[in-house]
């Protein structure tokens, strides 16, 4: 089985997502950049896991996928409350607190 | 396949759940005014998860289930049980914050004791897949507790960016556990743990890095630390102690257990990348606290630093013959900052009451109108400090006993950048003291004598009795730390 592909597509996505977590500002495309982080996580396990014919990573996975759709429910409901407050997606304008 | 079900292994868990369910569904018949009662409730629950705690404690042993992925050893028992009075603890400081506030209670506790759920599991997991669960049922309650009042956009703010950065860390976590499965083969631990003693591959050791990049977030080590102050300010303040606490010692944990049972073989895997987070809290930690003027921040960057303190014994751990005085420090460091840190924090909330402020200057003159209450908070200030005879000073020594054990160049001066900092760490801890007994309190405050509520009181004496009775009789967390090192 060839695993390169995958391990080189996956990093590649992988990339992607930061990038896209640390450049876009509007909350909901952050978010979908996150998705894409554990996406290319989930490629990585299930490649390994073909490859090795090791059950667990495909297992790993799928908690993964699970966790990951309740961690972007919890996401969204905090990017609603800032529109509502702030009348605005665009996470440039939550800097009330400085670091 | 049986799986192997041993019942009183997993009661504190079973307990647990039990109580969220019954707090979720009790907080739908009680009226507004009975919602104290699903406070009542879920400490009921917390303090009867603590019985199969001590009966299993007794019990001794090591119970092994699902192929050792989740074990419970007194390992185990010693953080179960610190979580659950840390639970303990940050729900008699909720109590009245929130029972003031128009917010709705159940949904607090629910959420509350959620993330207490997986800090239980996370104790006894050994694979990396319940390792993964776990921390992010630590996680996900506590990215809506810090977004609490909703509508406050600093509290949403506090919210959003503990997510976000939360997020993307579990993702960098998961990625370097995906490799550490695709070299290994294996997600349990002790299988990882054979495995990397022989393989030699340079992607591991990215592998590691990755891993532990991610559990650094949830510790909030430098540089990965820049969410935890404004978290920290912008979220309730009882919150903010839960976080600064238990999801943060929760993090440790997650460390410690994959660093001792999975790592260990491959000192090159985690030691330098822990060195390095150790030495840059330590530094930047103490130095931004000196420049701070508000108290939960000031609190925040005491909180990294005294992460980067807990992070030295990991760092120096493989060296010499360290391990097992780096897993007693490690264990008994956590334990007391739980307890001096909730404590201060239980003063800084209850005097918030008063002044409605969080600023420094607004502790000016407490000694005169208020002496207990100075005299509590000077005493858990000179604990994070490390001043004998309180118990912080047991938690520095047995930080640098494994320092001293490791002997190597590296260790060494590890430990001389921990004594430096923990010098620079006294001034900002004494400025709040000398604020308290050296200054008069501001034109127009109300100086009359602080009335605080019974349960915030007794979560002070449950603090301050542990500062006080560890401090000066040691042995007492020794004897926690030499059991779960398993000596």
């Amino acid at each position: 089985m060839i695993l390169n592909q995958f391990l080189i597509l996956a990093a590649v996505l992988f990339c992607i997502g930061v990038y896209g977590v640390l450049a876009r500002r509007n909350g909901v495309l952050v978010l979908m950049s996150v998705e894409l982080m554990l996406n290319a996580v989930n490629i990585n396990l299930i490649a390994f896991s073909a490859y090795l014919r090791e059950t667990a990573g495909e297992v790993f996975a799928l908690f993964v996928i699970t966790i990951a759709a309740a961690e972007v429910g919890v996401g969204l409901a905090i990017v609603l409350l800032i529109y509502r407050n702030l009348h605005s997606p665009d996470l440039d304008h939550v800097e009330q607190l400085k670091g | 396949m049986n799986p192997g079900w041993d019942f009183h292994a997993i009661a504190p868990v079973i307990i647990i759940t039990a109580t969220i369910v019954a707090v979720l569904i009790a907080d739908f018949f009680f009226e507004y005014r009975g919602r104290f009662r699903t406070q009542q409730i879920a400490s009921l629950g917390v303090l009867a998860a603590m019985i199969p705690i001590i009966t299993l404690a007794v019990d001794g042993g090591t119970r092994e289930m699902f192929n050792g992925g989740f074990v419970v050893d007194p390992y185990s028992l010693v953080f179960q049980g610190f979580f659950l009075a840390a639970a303990y603890i940050s729900m008699l400081l909720s109590v009245d914050y929130i029972g003031d506030g128009d917010y709705y209670q159940g949904e607090f506790y629910v959420l509350l004791l959620t993330s207490v759920l997986g800090m239980l599991v996370m104790s006894s997991a050994r694979d990396l897949i319940s390792i993964f669960v776990a921390l992010e049922t630590i996680s996900i309650p506590t990215f809506v507790l810090a977004g609490w009042r909703k509508h406050d956009p600093k509290s949403n703010e506090a919210a959003i960016k503990y997510y976000l950065i939360g997020v993307m860390s579990s993702a960098v976590m998961l990625y370097g556990m995906s490799l550490v499965f695709g070299l290994t083969g294996s997600t349990l631990l002790s299988e990882i743990a054979d495995k990397v003693r022989t393989l030699d591959s340079p992607l591991l050791i990215v592998a590691g890095f990755l891993t532990i990049a991610g559990f650094a977030f949830k510790v909030s080590a430098v540089p990965f630390h820049f969410w935890a102050p404004d978290t920290y300010e912008g979220a309730p303040t009882p919150v903010t102690a839960f976080l600064s606490v238990a999801s943060k010692v929760g993090g440790f944990v997650a460390l410690l257990s994959v660093v001792w049972f999975g790592f260990s073989p491959n000192s090159a895997m985690f030691q330098p990348v822990l060195w390095g987070l150790a030495a840059a809290s330590l530094i930047l930690g103490n130095l931004v606290a000196l420049r701070q003027t508000n108290i939960v921040r000031m609190l925040a960057y005491s909180s990294i630093a005294q992460g980067g303190f807990i992070l030295v014994p990991f760092a120096v751990a493989s060296d010499g013959g360290a391990w097992t005085s780096s897993i007693q420090s490690v264990v008994i460091y956590t334990l007391i900052y739980g307890a001096m840190n909730l404590g201060a924090f239980a003063i800084v909330i209850a005097l918030a009451r008063r002044t409605r402020s969080a600023e420094i200057t607004s502790f000016a003159g407490l000694g005169q109108y208020a002496p207990g209450m100075a005299i509590v908070m000077s005493m858990f200030l000179f604990s994070l400090a490390g001043v004998p005879p309180f118990a912080g000073w047991f938690a520095k020594f047995t930080m640098f006993r494994a320092a001293l054990d490791a002997n190597t160049p590296a260790a060494t001066v590890l430990a001389a950048l921990a004594a430096v900092s923990s010098v620079i760490a006294f001034f900002y801890y004494a400025r709040v003291a000398r604020e308290m007994w050296f200054h008069q309190p501001p034109e127009g405050a109300d100086v009359h004598p602080i009335r605080t509520p019974v349960a915030l009181n007794a979560a002070v004496v449950i603090c301050a009795a542990i500062v006080i009775a560890v401090g000066v009789y040691p042995q007492l967390f020794a004897r926690l730390g030499d059991l779960a090192a398993g000596g």
